[in-house]
């Protein structure tokens, strides 16, 4: 029975990624691409100033995006898996997902709508008296990219954290007090390690896809907020660069892996070294 | 009691966007901004004049049931081996088949469109495009059918074989009204992500774009900006009412299943 799935797998997914990471060892020769072996693409990247910026700009954004998403998620998380009845967690779960299943490029524009210029945000500090001129520093920057992939990516986070909270054998906190343990001290003493495997999924699960969002960088960032998913984008489809534009998306990809993995690690020896 | 009010913020925070929306469909002014000038349905009537967007949304609706069919099958299939057989290397494979959830879509994106245009020199199409969104809504199908399929006990199937049915016949008798509502669910879901996507469609559409590209054409023109808010009104809407639709069928299916009910299913 797993083997329909598995062979779709292979097909559309392990194959095409095999066939990627060869084609980023071939070149791009005007119209055609010369397969013999080089690492030219690779060679460019770490030569080229432009690529590494991208990079490092894409990997500072999706951390910040991540640190921001995780932090602002987690109370909503507790809240909901601890103060919430339980007839009503559905749905409360059911309204955070919901606006994470509609039009995604929509939303990505409403956010200019809010932070432009003329915005909400704008008119309505204006409209209060806190501010004389519209700011400009939440707009076709970095910030405005943040900003609005941490509210892309919310429900990604806040159902692995709620899924561990949920997991808590509540007496192990009542023991926890009737220790002595104070209200906060239960909190990061007992709560929080044990949520710990939902923080480290919510982590993955946030930082990783963001490397590859071209959309919101496009419309949200101007000219200095461009990240690498857009150059790839436009190796792949504006300068018919395939070849550079597969050795892009390796590159980022292994930075990615490579993060994440040290992230893991680091995480599983706090815990052991708490335990 | 913060912790509510921080909870109703975030929600507050979540839905802005969307809220926004109508507001800016029925607005009578060409500019997306403040202050509101007066109210209008013209921007509706001019969705409806608007004979490449019409063909836009035939291409997207067309993707996004095959899609939803495809993943679906592929969903029922997986999830029923995970839940009823233990098979070798079962988490490796299950593993493969799941990691479309978190690798980044443009990845997806580029790796299929250098096989089919650079290596098989084929041209893209509607295929194309169903070929990548089945791939990245299997998994979700998977997740949503795990919780149909968890439970369900092995032993009524091959009751039904013991009584004379064949084996497909007492998946159809005895299993398939019991997961019924976890397929509808999962059907529906994969057929509002497909019908949404934008990062792989833009690669991989053919001459014909999907409705999300015409979309991100039309957001370069401040003109037909009122349109895009007025297609955007519809869609929200229609997401709303199929997610509500699945989540009531998901619940069933747990229910039925007779899994207790954990919130949601990723």
């Amino acid at each position: 029975m797993i083997s329909p799935p598995l062979i779709y797998a292979i097909l559309m997914l392990a194959i095409p990624i095999g066939a990627i990471v060869l084609f980023s060892f071939w070149t791009q020769n005007f119209m055609d691409v010369d397969t013999t072996f080089t690492l030219n693409n690779y060679r460019e990247i770490i030569e080229k100033p432009i690529y590494f910026a991208l990079l490092q700009r894409s990997l500072f954004v999706s951390g910040t995006v991540t640190f921001v998403t995780v932090i602002l998620a987690f109370p909503v998380a507790y809240f909901v898996s601890f103060h919430v009845p339980a007839h009503r967690k559905s749905l409360w779960l059911f309204l955070i997902t919901i606006p994470f299943w509609t039009s995604y490029l929509i939303r990505v524009f409403l956010w200019k709508v809010i932070l432009g210029y003329n915005g909400v945000v704008n008119t309505g500090l204006i409209n209060v008296g806190l501010i004389d001129e519209p700011l400009t520093f939440i707009l076709y920057n970095v910030n405005a990219v943040i900003i609005t992939l941490a509210h892309a990516f919310a429900p990604f986070a806040i159902l692995p954290i709620f899924v561990a909270l949920e997991k808590i054998d509540r007496s192990l906190l009542e023991a926890s007090e009737d220790l002595g343990e104070s209200k906060l001290s239960t909190f990061f003493r007992v709560t929080l390690p044990l949520s710990m495997p939902g923080l480290v999924a919510a982590v993955l699960i946030v930082f990783i896809p963001t490397i590859g969002d071209y959309v919101t960088p496009e419309l949200m960032g101007g000219a200095g907020g461009k990240l690498i998913a857009n150059m790839i984008q436009t190796q792949f489809l504006a300068l018919n660069n395939a070849p550079l534009g597969a050795a892009l998306a390796i590159v980022a990809m292994l930075c990615v892996a490579a993060i994440s993995l040290l992230f893991v690690f680091l995480n599983r020896r706090w815990l052991r070294g708490r335990s | 009691m913060s912790l509510r009010i921080y909870a109703i913020a975030y929600l507050i925070f979540l839905y802005a966007p969307i809220v926004l929306l109508p507001l800016f469909a029925f607005n009578d002014g060409t500019i997306i901004a403040f202050p509101l000038s007066g109210f209008t349905t013209k921007w509706f009537t001019a969705l409806t004049d608007t004979k490449a967007l019409h063909n836009a949304v035939q291409n997207s609706l067309f993707i996004a049931a095959l899609t939803s069919v495809l993943s679906t099958i592929l969903g029922v299939c997986a999830a029923r081996a995970g839940a009823m057989y233990n098979f070798p290397l079962k988490r490796g494979i299950i593993g493969l088949v799941m990691l479309p959830l978190v690798l980044p879509e443009i990845i997806v994106a580029v790796s299929l469109l250098v096989v089919v245009v650079q290596m098989l020199h084929m041209s893209l199409s509607n295929w194309t495009v169903i070929a990548a969104h089945v791939l990245i809504c299997t998994p979700f199908s998977i997740a949503i059918l795990n919780g149909a399929f968890q439970n369900l006990d092995p032993s009524m199937e091959e009751a039904a074989m013991d009584l004379g049915e064949s084996r497909w016949s007492a998946f159809r008798l005895v299993t398939l009204p019991l997961v019924m509502p976890g397929i509808i669910s999962s059907l529906l879901i994969a057929f509002t992500i497909s019908l949404d996507e934008f990062i792989i469609a833009f690669f991989l559409t053919g001459a014909n774009p999907t409705m999300p590209v015409y979309i991100w054409g039309l957001l370069r023109f401040p003109g037909s900006l009122p349109i895009v808010m007025a297609l955007g009104t519809i869609l929200v809407g229609l997401s709303i009412i199929l997610l509500t639709i699945a989540e009531i069928l998901r619940r069933r299916g747990m229910a039925r299943a007779g899994v207790k009910d954990k919130g949601s299913f990723l």
